[in-house]
């Protein structure tokens, strides 16, 4: 689900639920989420076969991984 | 503020009783509580009854150790026997615990008195013990503004003489928030190693409880004593030495959001701390720009799990500001939440590596000076930013590393408003952390 898509449907879900005080506040768990989904340490599929995360952070920042010293 | 360190001595020598020290606490409960609002319920017949039990044993030469006969609370959220536990919070206003929390009874069997149970933000699910069942904690130092949370109460309580030393808890910071804004020491030890049974939860993976007290070897004793046995050493800690002591001075993010009288304190402090042979050197922690986004995932994520079924049938027993973040918290999906929890590993192991060659980090504990109560921004450097992010900036990174933090008196502002410097040290460290603190509180003092 995409951010925009789980947004309407969150907004819309408060709505119902006679909730419109959350309408604003989902607006700022989106921009948390959108960085969450943005940050370097996530897998994709399409990438090389994924590194323990923290791991492939350490390759990504060109430091030696130290469970191979 | 009277310290446990400084009474103790007096205890053991028969020159003041547990009597004596308890009913001061209960008297300056009765001044001050009415305009602090530090205390939700008081023990006060129960704990003159511990206090004249304990100058008995006292007497007849059976002292158990340096919290004997001491007067101390609990936040709110810290299950005492017989007495409720509300959390702050409505929901759970006829809640009397059946046990005690693991803590507490350690603390009971190393002594201790319980004055009562201090106020909290509702489920410490907030930064500024505003949202409360039972009404705002206040700040002694200025009842206008908040004590900082969400051991708001605690830090109230300790700062105004109310109880010697408290035990809270600390999720994003909620120890070392408050003490900052009120002006004691907070110790967060290294995550699991002070027992959270018996304490209401928050984000179990997250939580940590700890002492907050008027010194850092009143902390050092309150956390010796709520250790599991086999990891309790000596009651007395000796100070490191400042020469030679290593520290890294976080950069960047921990910086960059500061009040400017925070930020020139801080600095001047550990300027202070280098004139006196301690070497600073700038240390990262690169991710630091996501932990926002990480702990609030893992936090929302948790607390939608625990109140899920009591918010859907109770939902007017809560406050209205949390009622409305636990709704939102349930909007949180689990690939976010699984997100966050591989963040959280990055940022544990950043922390390390900022650590690495250094004796500890140190930082600010809390962004800005005290709030005032129902503030939404402040003024930092760089423009005004929302009250929650600015309090949990310096805080929360060490929730999600589970690295030992202390926040630690280090100045107060032209208006008398308390300012914390924060020391985080190694995993598996925490007394020499702790060591750390007591040289940098000396400098700090003398």
């Amino acid at each position: 689900m995409t951010i925009t898509e789980w947004l309407a449907a969150a907004k819309a879900d408060a709505e119902t639920r006679g909730l419109p005080e959350l309408i604003p506040m989902l607006d700022g768990l989106a921009q948390a989420t959108e960085r969450l989904r943005a940050a370097d340490w996530n897998d994709n599929p399409d990438k090389d076969t994924p590194f323990d995360s923290v791991d492939a952070v350490d390759l990504a920042l060109g430091r030696p991984n130290e469970d191979d010293q | 503020m009277k310290t446990i360190s400084d009474v103790t001595a007096r205890v053991a020598a028969g020159q003041i009783s547990s009597q004596k020290l308890t009913e001061e606490c209960l008297s300056k409960i009765a001044e001050l509580n009415p305009k602090l609002n530090a205390f939700i319920t008081v023990t006060g017949d129960a704990a003159l009854a511990q206090a004249r039990a304990a100058d008995k044993e006292i007497a007849a030469g059976r002292r158990i150790g340096p919290l004997h006969g001491i007067p101390i609370s609990l936040k709110d959220l810290i299950d005492q026997q017989g007495v409720r536990t509300s959390a702050g919070s409505l929901v759970r206003a006829d809640h009397v615990a059946t046990a005690d929390a693991v803590v507490t009874r350690r603390l009971r069997e190393a002594g201790a008195v319980f004055v009562g149970k201090t106020n909290l933000h509702e489920f410490a699910f907030g930064t500024t013990s505003e949202d409360s069942g039972f009404g705002p904690a206040r700040n002694p130092h200025d009842p206008t503004r908040s004590p900082g949370g969400s051991s708001g109460g605690s830090a109230a309580a300790v700062a105004s003489g109310m109880s010697l030393g408290t035990v809270g808890t600390d999720t994003g910071g909620s120890i070392r928030i408050p003490s900052a804004a009120c002006g004691v020491v907070g110790l967060k030890g290294e995550w699991g190693r002070i027992s959270a049974s018996g304490v209401v939860p928050l984000s179990r993976q997250l939580d940590h409880v700890g002492p907050l007290a008027a010194s850092v070897a009143d902390a050092w004793l309150l956390y010796n004593a709520m250790q599991r046995q086999a990891d309790q050493i000596g009651d007395a800690l000796e100070p490191a030495s400042l020469k030679g002591l290593r520290l890294g001075k976080l950069s960047g993010y921990f910086f960059d959001r500061l009040d400017a009288e925070v930020e020139r304190s801080v600095l001047d402090t550990i300027e202070r701390f280098q004139q006196r042979g301690a070497t600073v050197t700038e240390v990262t922690v690169p991710h630091a720009t996501d932990m926002a986004a990480i702990y609030l995932h893992l936090v929302f994520g948790d607390a939608a799990e625990y109140h899920a079924r009591t918010l859907a049938a109770r939902p007017e027993d809560y406050t209205t500001p949390v009622r409305l973040r636990l709704e939102m918290a349930r909007y949180v999906l689990a690939e976010d939440y699984i997100r966050a929890v591989r963040g959280k590993a990055i940022i544990a192991r950043e922390v390390d590596r900022a650590l690495g060659g250094v004796d500890a980090l140190v930082l600010p504990a809390l962004a800005v000076p005290a709030p005032p109560l129902g503030a939404v921004t402040m003024p930092v450097k760089g423009g005004p930013d929302q009250v929650r992010t600015l309090m949990l900036r310096c805080s929360q990174p060490f929730n999600l590393s589970g690295h030992p933090a202390m926040s630690i008196p280090c100045g107060r502002t032209r208006d008398g408003l308390p300012i914390g410097l924060q020391l985080v040290g190694h995993k598996g460290r925490t007394p020499a952390l702790v060591q750390a603190a007591l040289a940098a509180e000396a400098a700090i003092s003398s």
